[in-house]
């Protein structure tokens, strides 16, 4: 499974349109980590548990996303966009869609 | 009284810390982005100009940063005035500059030698009482192009 952000992939053709997929994961963080993260807001620098949670669960979007793909027997997703909101005090949600495609070698 | 000591001292410690973990984080990300000056990002959508084969990956970095406390203190009499507000904007430029550089490690580490159709997401992590958690998300993504080995 190919996942990319640009709309051609060079070398390849699009043979089938599959349409949109889409993944997403909401995550709150635990209580252990907002009591480093307000210590942290009064000296300031990197939220290291944060950046690792978004991640993980940014990439738990792309696992969905994926399955969605796979799903509709596509071989790559083209056009990936992310997008972050918060929706409730402390939980995020990380959202990733594309475009589902086959592709085939030129 | 306790209570101005307490907000004085906090004030103090988010000056001195904050100000030496930026200047820190500057010098680093300089060090960094010259290492990886031959490894350029850049917002083109399409790539032109390849002649060889290549394979294409998708590469993400991302990066939370959160304000010291004097900043907060700064940016909130700034609120009163009006005006640039220059201690969140180094706060910004610090994230940005940094997910790029973890975008193109990843990049590197796939054996890249250009990402295209970079993208930038951003988003503020509030959270508890009087918004008692100020911090900013910033994440880079783009397409690494690497060079196919023939044979």
């Amino acid at each position: 499974m190919m996942i990319t952000n640009i709309e051609i992939v060079p070398g390849k053709r699009i043979t089938r349109h599959l349409g949109l997929v889409q993944g997403s994961s909401v995550r709150a963080k635990h209580v252990g980590r907002d009591i480093m993260a307000s210590l942290k807001n009064i000296f300031g620098g990197e939220l290291i548990g944060y950046t690792e949670l978004l991640q993980e669960s940014r990439n738990e979007a792309i696992a969905r996303m994926t399955e969605q793909a796979k799903a509709v027997g596509a071989n790559a997703v083209l056009n990936v966009r992310f997008s972050t909101s918060s929706i409730a005090a402390g939980a995020a949600e990380l959202f990733a869609y594309g475009t589902a495609v086959t592709l085939e070698k030129m | 009284m306790i209570d101005l000591i307490i907000f004085v001292s906090l004030l103090a410690l988010g000056y001195g810390f904050g100000r030496h973990a930026e200047k820190k984080h500057y010098k680093s990300i300089i060090k960094r982005e010259k290492q990886y000056s031959s490894l350029p990002a850049l917002t083109a959508k399409t790539p032109t100009m390849l002649s060889k084969p290549n394979d294409s990956h998708l590469v993400v970095g991302s990066v939370v940063i959160s304000v010291d406390y004097f900043k907060r203190f700064i940016s909130a009499l700034r609120n009163l005035v009006g005006g640039r507000v220059t201690s969140y904007e180094s706060l910004i430029d610090r994230a940005r500059r940094e997910a790029v550089l973890r975008m193109k490690a990843q990049a590197k580490e796939m054996g890249a030698n250009l990402v295209f159709n970079t993208k930038f997401e951003t988003a503020s992590i509030y959270q508890g009482r009087r918004h008692q958690v100020g911090s900013v998300e910033v994440l880079a993504y783009g397409t690494a192009i690497i060079p196919m080995q023939r044979g």
